[in-house]
């Protein structure tokens, strides 16, 4: 299984550049997601990496080998894309064969190989109808086919299931993941959703702008994020931030929000780099930290808000409450039950575990 | 008023299903006489014409063009295909019959074929100056006949075609190249990108993604182009009448001389039999291509 590398990618339209300077290493049997909002330059990363587009600048290795300058089909990988790209007049069975019969594989062996992709994706009832006789899941599930039948170790996936309902799309995702763990390939996956991109990468690469702005597992990104860019992208809804300056007394450290009255103590706070008296940060932390008030002592240290909820939004499983600050509001995650207790008081206490806490340069936008 | 507002449905709903009466307004009349007038433009000479060629000479010479026959008869139309004079010849058109069918067969595959490769290539591969190229064919396309007409005259002398049916098929393709090109490179651009670029990672290769991924997606565009390179072929007169010589002339050709020749009385009825065996060609490939027209052939490519 190959890894693959990207080094000082360079990439421009014209005068806009989409990527500059690019370095991404992605390793054997990952599944990267490369998740970022629309227009940040996923797809063109895909199409480079498969020499669907040429770079003005850098190498790519997959493996040991460059494959900068290589045609797409020798660059031993495979590619679902965005939209599905059937072979229109070819039947399912045609859309698989295309690929292998270019190889140039004795038949015997193209047969299997459908047969085996064809079973695996449970699509063998289909194999004679066209691409316009399949819903859209069933493409989806061809367009998949097409790659496995190739038996390559590297996958190229392109927002696959963008255009699939909720459901589907939750099936869907359950069977690539299962299918990477099955057969171990290499996968770098698109996506701009965040459900998607937490629940099946083993990394996220979250992008903005064409620049990688954060690699790691999707627990490092969801707890750690980098900079403000990736705390705010990620998660739904968005982190809380709120505007502090770091007030250094005798020993202890802590962020003061003035505005709004609020402290937060950081003597535990594992610091990146030390923040200095009067520093302007950013402190962040998430509406699904938030712990309510149970009767029990929580394990770590907490500030205890108890603020007017200005309105819910019940979700079913979760109520966000918006919780009045003097300068803005900010969103706590609480049971619904306990929304309801507190929908008609005057104030909902909750507290905010601060070893959550993120703190954020104001400038540079970096974790600190 | 309309009844649905009433009993007090939103008024969206309502618009399907109670239309107001149409008035029928001043400039819909006048729209009307004239489309009545441009139908009876084409239509009353085209009466007249199978009439006539259905008449006999004697009944023709009454003067009457617009009665109906009183006797049918196929006389004209079997002298008009097989003894009228054209010149010192008399096999009727027939012999310019086959002349164009062996003009149109050849020149529609050396056209298709070469602007249809030419326009894949240009579409969809990388082809060095292919920005220039296009601007060539494209003043190419406008570059009137007659201007280069001399010229090829020559080089078709030179090559020993001139006055074969090959040599003016071979002009036929020449002029039509430019444009038919044009065409095909635009229509394979609109291919979706990610297609060709499922293509280029599966195969790779040139001709295997044209024979099997976008020749079979061109049937639209085929039967368009085909029933325009028949249409302008077969009604062509100044390419056969200038490179035909003396054995090579195209239907038209001798339909012109055999009305023109000067023997004698003129033979209305077999003249109009000659020009209906002329024209029906086209006319019948209209309606067997247009069969064949399959709307969306990209259906179920993308997302649906
Ligand atoms: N052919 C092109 N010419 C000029 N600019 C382009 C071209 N293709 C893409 N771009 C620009 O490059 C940027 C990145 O595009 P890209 O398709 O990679 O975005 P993406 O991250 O895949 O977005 P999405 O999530 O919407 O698919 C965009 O700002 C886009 O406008
Ligand atoms: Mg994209």
């Amino acid at each position: 299984m190959p890894a693959v590398e990207f080094r000082n990618i360079t990439k421009k339209y014209g005068a806009s550049t989409v990527l500059e300077k690019l370095n991404l290493k992605i390793d054997d049997g990952e599944f990267l997601v490369l998740l970022g909002p629309s227009g940040c330059g996923k797809t063109t990363l895909l199409n480079i990496l498969a020499g669907l587009l040429e770079v003005d600048d850098g190498e790519i290795y997959v493996g040991e080998r460059e494959v900068s300058n290589l045609d797409p089909k020798d660059r031993g990988l495979a590619m679902v894309f965005q939209s599905y790209a059937l072979y229109p007049t070819k039947s399912v069975r045609g859309n698989l064969k295309f690929g292998l019969s270019a190889r140039k594989l004795p038949s015997d062996q193209i047969k299997q190989r459908i047969a085996w992709a064809a079973k695996l994706l449970r699509i063998d009832h289909l194999l004679d109808r066209r691409p316009s006789q399949l819903s859209g899941g069933q493409r989806q599930r061809v367009a998949i086919g097409r790659c496995l039948v190739k038996q390559v170790d590297l996958f190229l996936f392109d927002e696959p299931l963008s255009n699939l309902d909720a459901k589907l799309r939750t099936e869907m995702r359950i069977e690539i993941k299962k299918l990477h763990n099955q057969l171990q390939n290499t996968v770098i996956y698109v996506t701009h959703d965040q459900v998607e991109a937490m629940t099946m990468a083993t990394k996220i690469a979250v992008m903005n702008k064409g620049i990688i702005q954060q690699v790691g597992t999707p627990d490092e990104i969801y707890d750690f994020p980098e900079n403000l860019f990736v705390a705010d992208f990620v998660g739904s809804p968005s982190m809380n931030m709120l505007d502090c300056v770091i007030d250094r007394a005798n020993d202890s450290v802590s962020a003061v929000d003035q505005c709004d009255d609020l402290v937060f103590e950081l003597n535990d706070y594992k610091w990146r780099q030390a923040a200095t008296n009067g520093q302007k940060v950013k402190v962040g932390f998430r509406p699904e930290h938030f712990l309510q008030l149970n009767g029990m002592q929580p394990a770590a240290k907490y500030l205890r808000l108890e603020r007017r909820a200005q309105f819910f939004e019940k979700s079913g499983r979760d109520a966000i409450a918006f919780l009045d600050l003097p300068s803005r509001t900010i969103a706590a995650r609480v049971d619904p039950p306990y929304a309801d207790r507190y929908r008609h008081e005057k104030v909902i206490p909750v507290l905010l575990p601060l070893n959550k806490i993120n703190v954020f340069d104001a400038e540079s936008g970096q974790r600190l | 008023m309309n009844g649905s507002s009433i009993i007090g449905l939103p008024s969206v709903l309502s618009v399907g299903r109670t239309r107001r009466r149409r008035r029928i307004r001043p400039h819909q009349i006048a729209i009307s006489i004239f489309l009545v007038m441009a139908a009876l433009f084409f239509c009353v000479p085209i009466y007249v014409i199978l009439v006539t060629s259905f008449k006999s000479m004697n009944e023709v010479r009454l003067g009457d063009i617009f009665a109906l026959p009183q006797r049918w008869t196929f006389a004209s139309w079997k002298y008009a295909w097989f003894a009228a004079c054209s010149g010192m010849r008399c096999d009727g058109v027939s012999g310019g019959f086959f002349n164009s069918l062996f003009i149109l067969l050849p020149s529609l595959v050396l056209s298709i074929s070469l602007s249809m490769l030419t326009g894949y290539a240009m579409a969809l591969w990388d082809v060095k100056w292919a920005n220039g190229l296009l601007f060539v064919l494209f003043v190419c396309a406008v570059v009137p006949f007659q201007i280069i007409m001399y010229p090829l005259i020559k080089i078709t002398g030179f090559f020993g075609i001139y006055g074969t049916t090959f040599g003016v098929a071979v002009v036929h393709a020449i002029l039509a190249l430019p444009i038919l090109t044009l065409i095909f490179r635009n229509f394979f651009r609109s291919i979706p990108g990610e297609l060709t670029a499922a293509a280029m990672i599966d195969s790779g290769s040139f001709w295997r993604i044209f024979f099997e991924i976008v020749l079979p997606m061109s049937g639209n565009i085929l039967i368009v182009v085909l029933i325009l390179q028949i249409t302008s072929v077969w009604n062509d007169f100044i390419v056969g009448l200038t490179f035909g010589g003396h054995d090579a002339q195209p239907m038209t050709v001798i339909l012109n001389n055999l009305a023109l020749s000067d023997t004698g009385e003129n033979n209305y009825s077999v003249d109009m039999a000659a020009a209906l065996l002329t024209a029906a060609p086209p006319l019948i490939i209209y309606f067997v291509l247009g069969k064949f027209f399959v709307q969306g052939i990209t259906a179920g490519a993308l997302k649906g």
